[in-house]
């Protein structure tokens, strides 16, 4: 089986989704004849043709609008946004028109797009291409919000994304792009040595709703998406626990199920998420936890998050949760 | 869905109502979706058609004529210095040799920021640089005809704005390390500048953004009755976006005092000019919101200086705001993280009809006998070693490779006018935590964590 990097991986859904569906088109801000700032969509225009995949005017409004007329007439668009930072020009579009297309018709109109983006700090981005801006949509009732943490979940959800029928918000770690993220800054250790970097050339799906147990364990439930996935796996291997991770793939659906389980079984949890903290998605899950596992819980719930400031350039670093926070927040849970 | 269109409640469409089905087609085009194409690809020869505008094609009418009487310049090129670099026409600014011997060395000293920070990147001395060669003259020249209470909004791509301005090369340096001496602290990413003290606007990333903001700007002077003038700066990618729509609207509305500039150097990243519109010309679209458009050759340091002129007087007299299109080459690539290989010609930059600005000006003020290859040379070394050595200097407040650590409260203020209670606690969190881990030093060496108040 080959392996990818997330980038490759997230480029064969594209390509298998191309060849499956003559309905799939992919555009956005250079993401036609360059192949996307971040190289997702290398090739494609070449294979597919510029009716298939083709670059847009530097507009997000316009390309998230023109995509919700090509998909309720028919197409399954999946629009790039270059970062996810960049999405706001089309948050009317997303909020007001795609997520509330299907219900304000009574189900006769939706459309069924994908919008991938790159999310999420590491790369010394600053205030700009930085953001987690996922519980802005979380928080928008008639969307599914997705956030792969590697590449053979990143291409499975993109399948699943795809043929939803729901609109997909795609959130892309590019941080994790060319390799997994332990926390330390300069190092990319490459994904070929990770059992996640063998991807299926085919179709395959991963479904939307169901999270990932990275790791199993006994001591204390860590709940993660996207790079903090990596983040904490290492804080676990620093600090020696047993700890179960669990990755949640997607936020919306949500695996209620298996965080419950887990956390019946801990009676400690940590939930660790990139975006600053207040109104993140962390505080719905521990507003669920409280109420499904009020009996079984031992400590309060832990959240190691970004700080409620924007996301900094120079201070980068201190900003994104380290593996040392989530080890000294795991190190409280246990010890009250 | 079929089976509530065949529903009584619902109704049945009547597709004999609908009349253009029952009209045979005349002569149909193809019907396809267009996507359009730049002239050239990797691999082609490049060809650009030399500019059939001349100086004096076109007259200077006055400062405040009807917008229509400028419908021309907003479709041809304004032009100043021929092809011979020999000025000529009624938009001859009639600058002294003094004040265009400045303009050659703003647009040098630009030119040499450019080169050393690249050099700097590729070093790893620096994180990301966007630069602005070939476009020089499109900031100097505009940014010298502007006065200083005026509010300028430039986009990342016109550093020769803040140091017309007198923004300290320094500052800009540590701006784009990122170290304690930049006074923005480290917020943003480089070239990202904000200089209060020059009426320079904080850079935003999102492109287009601060358009709307300038019309804004224009418009509390304009309720506070003052004669000062807003100045905007994109690319050409730029006016695809709605903002640039709603400025435009918002200008032709209010009338407020600004000028908003298109610098259509041809490229946004790998996306053509030619995607962002699909017409000819960015100036030609103010004519649809009753503005005058003013088209000029912005590698032309003469014509971009007189067409600024021009729509400053005319904001300042009252007459409203100007859209003014600077024709421009972006030499470069998008940024240090571009590679433009991948999307266009190799001998594209070379072949510009444009030229060189700075060629250009060389040129006219050796023509004049104000200027020689030797006075150029002496200009050229020295302003490379400033360069190069305020590069050096600014590393000294801390650089990539030996950071100076800002105070962790840094970066919870600014948030709001009083750090709140919530972020002084994520504060002390911070605190608490660094204190357990030896690999990040909570406070500076240097400096007193209690200097610094929080609220």
């Amino acid at each position: 089986m080959p392996t990818m990097n997330l980038i490759q991986a997230i480029r064969s859904g594209l390509e298998v989704m191309l060849e499956r569906d003559p309905n799939v088109c992919v555009f956005g801000e250079d993401v036609g004849y360059f192949g996307g700032v971040f190289r997702a969509t290398q090739g494609l225009q070449q294979q597919f043709g510029t009716r298939r995949v083709f670059d847009t005017p530097l507009a997000e409004g316009g390309i998230i609008a023109a995509a919700i007329g090509m998909g309720l007439n028919g197409l399954r668009p999946v629009p790039e946004i270059q970062f996810a930072d960049y999405m706001y020009p089309a948050f009317d579009q997303i909020t007001n028109e795609l997520a509330k297309l299907r219900y304000r018709s009574g189900g006769e109109w939706t459309a069924p797009l994908t919008i991938r983006t790159p999310c999420g700090g590491g790369i010394r981005g600053g205030l700009f291409h930085s953001q987690s801006p996922e519980a802005y949509y979380t928080h928008t009732p008639g969307l599914c919000v997705v956030m792969p943490s590697n590449p053979f979940d990143a291409k499975g959800l993109l399948v699943s994304s795809i043929e939803c029928d729901d609109p997909v918000i795609f959130f892309e770690p590019k941080r994790l792009y060319r390799g997994p993220f332990d926390g330390q800054l300069e190092r990319v250790p490459p994904w070929r040595d990770q059992p996640s970097a063998e991807v299926p050339e085919g179709h395959y799906r991963v479904p939307l709703g169901k999270a990932s147990i990275v790791r199993p364990g006994e001591e204390v439930t860590i709940i993660a998406w996207g790079t903090m996935v990596h983040v904490a796996q290492a804080a676990i291997e620093d600090a020696g626990i047993d700890a179960e991770l669990i990755d949640l793939r997607t936020l919306i659906p949500l695996d209620l199920a298996t965080i419950t389980a887990s956390v019946e079984k801990t009676g400690h949890c940590v939930v660790v998420h990139e975006a600053p903290r207040t109104s993140g998605f962390g505080a719905e899950i521990v507003a669920l936890i409280q109420q499904h596992c009020f009996y079984s819980l031992e400590a309060p719930i832990e959240r190691v998050t970004g700080w409620d400031t924007p996301f900094p350039h120079a201070q980068e670093w201190q900003y994104m949760p380290s593996r040392a926070r989530i080890a000294q927040a795991v190190g409280r849970s246990l010890a009250a | 869905m079929d089976d509530s269109s065949t529903s009584p409640l619902v109704g049945k469409p009547h597709p004999a109502a609908c009349y253009a089905g029952m009209v045979s087609l005349r002569d149909p085009l193809p019907l396809e979706l267009h996507v359009p194409s730049p002239p050239h690809r990797p691999g082609d020869t490049p060809q650009f058609t030399p500019f059939a505008e001349q100086p004096g094609d076109l007259p200077r009418p006055d400062t405040l004529a009807p917008f229509e009487s400028l419908r021309d310049h907003a479709t041809s090129l304004i032009r100043v210095l021929d092809d011979q670099s020999v000025a000529a026409g009624e938009w001859n600014p009639q600058l002294t040799p003094q004040q265009l011997r400045h303009g050659l060395e703003m647009m040098l000293r630009v030119r040499h920021f450019d080169a050393r920070l690249i050099a700097m990147q590729r070093q790893g001395r620096v994180s990301f640089h966007v630069t602005s060669r070939g476009e020089e003259a499109s900031a100097v020249a505009g940014a010298m005809a502007y006065a200083h209470r005026d509010i300028l909004f430039p986009s990342y791509r016109q550093p020769g704005l803040m140091l017309v301005r007198g923004m300290p090369i320094l500052a800009m340096m540590c701006q784009i390390i990122g170290n304690h001496f930049d006074h923005t602290n480290g917020r943003q990413m480089p070239v990202h500048y904000s200089w209060r003290a020059g009426n320079v606007v904080s850079i935003s990333s999102p492109v287009g953004t601060q358009w709307p903001q300038a019309v804004g700007a224009a418009m509390a002077f304009a309720y506070r009755g003052e004669r000062h003038v807003v100045g905007v700066w994109s690319g050409d990618g730029t006016a695809a976006q709605g903002d640039f729509h709603h400025a435009l609207n918002f200008a032709s509305v209010y009338r407020p005092p600004c000028v908003l500039h298109v610098v259509d150097n041809q490229w946004a990243i790998s996306t053509h000019r030619a995607l962002a519109t699909g017409g000819r010309t960015f100036a030609g679209r103010a004519d649809a919101y009753n503005l005058p458009g003013l088209r000029v050759d912005g590698n032309d340091f003469l014509a971009v200086y007189a067409a600024e002129q021009w729509a400053i007087e005319r904001a300042r007299r009252g007459g409203g705001p100007s859209l003014i299109e600077l024709v421009t080459y972006r030499c470069e690539a998008h940024s240090t993280s571009d590679d433009t290989s991948q999307y266009r010609a190799n001998g594209e930059p070379a072949c510009w009809p444009g030229g060189d600005p700075i060629e250009r000006l060389k040129q006219h003020l050796v023509g004049l006998g104000e200027w020689c290859d030797e006075s150029h040379a002496l200009l050229n070394t020295a302003l490379e070693q400033e360069a190069s050595a305020t590069f050096e200097h600014a590393e000294t407040y801390g650089s990539l490779a030996n950071p100076s650590e800002m105070l962790p409260i840094t970066m919870f203020e600014d948030v709001y006018v009083r750090t709140p209670d919530h972020l002084q606690r994520q504060f002390e969190e911070l605190q608490a935590e660094s204190a357990e881990n030896d690999s990040i030093p909570p406070t500076l060496p240097f400096a007193k964590p209690q200097q610094r108040a929080v609220g």
